[in-house]
């Protein structure tokens, strides 16, 4: 188990630090940073002076090992367009995407674990057919435009949620049902398909000849099993979470990660936007890492 | 002896099947597969309409008329038989912006897919083919590919490097490879411990003409689903990129951008949202469930039935 732990902490380590030097050098050689900051009618001699100010000057290579050290050593910089640390952007932020990547990620265990289960328990019936149709068009419907209908439908026709906000955490039960519906298809798919195979194993038939039935039956012996690659994909989804809470943020005026990093990107901030590249990636990562552990630890024939 | 029958009537079927070929089977299986008929169907209506529809209707999506702004589709209270979607912010006629879109839409998909097909399968084929340190390699790539925020990159160099159609296309293809990848991967490994394979190896034939010759038309029905289905998740992402307002810009109607522009009449006239989306999803629909289709097509081991 240790040995499987550091091996795969290892290929984590590499990626990131690889993902480090992707973002940085693609971000840097796009855009010119003076040029970001001193604006579109600034002319060469304030530009030059800015190069030199901020250290521009010096070659890209010197200012990844600074960033990037400075990122170990947790400065991550400072953001030319909001004048501020961007460590304590970030912390400033966190609250919210964490709040709603968690609340769309109950969403989707509400909704595609019961579905898949259904589904797999009635194959071939009416209620199969209607999870698919669920699942088919969940994955067609962008994700922008089903957050502007909920808010016609239950903001402005029915006023039952608010349009728009993060005061309180009833704001956000329209985003998390916005952002878990898109991790429902892969969740729920998986869940029937899992469930099913599950069904047909000899130790199923053993506990019903045994007596076992119903929801015991799928309670204790089978839903156990069928989870397990369920629970990898949760967290990966979670992982895609952080990232899709873009547009989800920007819909709502949620003032978390994705809303910040959509401002920074129109105001060609490349500190914050670096630094969000690599946190995302980074949250993507632990949270795999974290999947392939747990996968191990429930299932003793994936440890290699 | 029930046995002996059955076996024979299985047989007699299977016969059946072995006189017609493998192109016969598969447009069999297509015009008895109901959700590929539909998919197909949805989709040529709406590739029909996107290409000819403004023609045929003398619509312009670009033309201006300030004195009708936000008319009303017909059938709602107000609406004129000029305009049957109604007309935007600007007076422009929302049916011909909407058509005009499903050609961005369809243009942007096959660019950006055929973009990820180029990368992912090219990779996929060289790491199944050659494995070993090669196969490490590539997947490393795969590793950081994913874990890379896809939709945020793409927001970033959009912007960085000036929003157009071409930009577009470049960079979602350049962000959408991984699953034609996998896929390429595990069919090459597979066949390239076939016998024919070997085969070839032994008359001589170079490594890059075993891949283009013998194991990529072999490859050939899977590409064509993860194609389809990449297609369908490239228009969404550029969808939601334009109506971030990094991705086409105004006054090219792409339904991204319609639906950002007409979420400040959110409370007044939601059509403006409504409609788009709607194009959105029956496309996007239709493009999943003929790639959905195109899959038990292909699968020499689904049914005829």
């Amino acid at each position: 188990m240790f040995r499987f732990i550091m091996s795969r902490l290892l290929v984590v380590v590499a990626v990131a630090l690889t993902l480090s030097v992707v973002a940085f050098f693609l971000l840097n050689l796009a855009v010119d940073p003076a040029q970001a900051i001193a604006g579109e009618e600034a002319d060469l001699l304030e530009i030059e002076q800015i190069r030199q100010r901020y250290g521009f000057d010096r070659p890209l290579i010197t200012r990844y090992f600074e960033w990037f050290s400075g990122v170990l050593h947790g400065d991550f910089g400072v953001s030319y367009y909001w004048n501020k640390p961007v460590g304590e952007l970030l912390l400033e932020r966190l609250p919210e995407t964490i709040t709603l990547a968690l609340m769309s990620l109950s969403v989707t265990i509400l909704v595609a674990i019961p579905l898949g289960c259904a589904a797999a328990l009635n194959p071939n019936t009416f209620i199969d057919r209607m999870a698919l149709g669920v699942a088919v068009s969940a994955q067609a419907i962008p994700n922008f435009w089903l957050g502007l209908m909920l808010i016609i439908l239950l903001a402005v026709i029915y006023p039952i949620f608010p349009v728009s906000g993060d005061k309180t955490l009833y704001h956000f039960i329209l985003p998390a049902i916005v952002l878990g519906a898109s991790s429902v298809p892969p969740v729920m798919r998986l869940m029937r398909t899992g469930l099913l195979e599950v069904m047909n194993a000899d130790y199923i038939r053993t506990a019903r000849s045994k007596g076992y039935y119903g929801w015991r039956l799928l309670l204790r012996h089978s839903l156990r099993n069928a989870l397990l690659p369920v629970v990898s994909v949760l967290a990966v989804q979670l992982g895609h979470k952080f990232g899709g809470s873009v547009i989800t943020e920007s819909v709502f005026a949620i003032n978390g990660l994705g809303r910040l990093a959509l401002e920074s990107i129109l105001g060609a901030d490349i500190p914050t936007v670096q630094i969000l590249v690599f946190v995302f990636a980074f949250t993507f990562l632990a949270l795999n890492l974290l999947a392939d552990i747990l996968n191990a630890y429930l299932d003793p024939r994936l440890r290699t | 002896m029930q046995f002996l029958q059955k076996f024979t009537a299985f047989g007699k079927i299977k016969k059946d099947l072995r006189d017609m070929t493998p192109v016969e089977v598969m447009l069999r299986k297509a015009r008895l597969h109901k959700g590929f008929k539909f998919g197909a169907g949805l989709l040529l209506i709406i590739a029909f309409l996107g290409v000819f529809g403004p023609m045929i209707l003398n619509l312009s999506p670009y033309e201006q008329d300030l004195t009708r702004r936000l008319l009303p589709p017909v059938w709602i209270e107000g609406g004129v038989w000029d305009h049957w979607l109604g007309t935007d912010g600007n007076g422009r006629d929302y049916l011909a912006r909407i058509l005009f879109g499903a050609r961005i839409s369809i243009i942007i998909g096959v660019g950006a897919a055929c973009i990820g097909m180029l990368i992912g399968v090219t990779l996929g084929v060289i790491a199944g083919f050659f494995g070993g340190w090669v196969d490490q390699v590539v997947n490393f790539i795969l590793t950081c590919q994913l874990a890379l925020p896809g939709l945020l990159l793409a927001m970033t160099i959009v912007f960085l490097v000036g929003p157009s159609i071409f930009v577009v296309i470049m960079v979602i293809g350049a962000l959408h490879w991984t699953l034609f990848l996998v896929v390429a991967r595990s069919a090459t490994k597979r066949i390239r411990s076939l016998d024919y394979v070997t085969a070839a190896e032994a008359i001589g034939a170079s490594k890059l003409q075993i891949m283009l010759t013998d194991i990529l038309p072999n490859l050939m029905n899977q590409i064509v689903v993860i194609f389809t289905l990449e297609v369908g998740v490239a228009i969404l992402s550029e969808a939601s990129l334009s109506f971030l307002g990094v991705g086409i810009q105004p006054p090219t109607p792409s339904w991204g951008l319609l639906i950002a522009e007409g979420k400040d009449a959110l409370f007044y006239q939601p059509w403006l949202i409504i409609l788009p989306g709607i194009a959105l999803f029956l496309l996007v629909v239709s493009i999943n469930m003929m790639g959905d289709g195109i899959r038990d097509i292909t699968d020499p081991e689904s049914s005829v039935e």
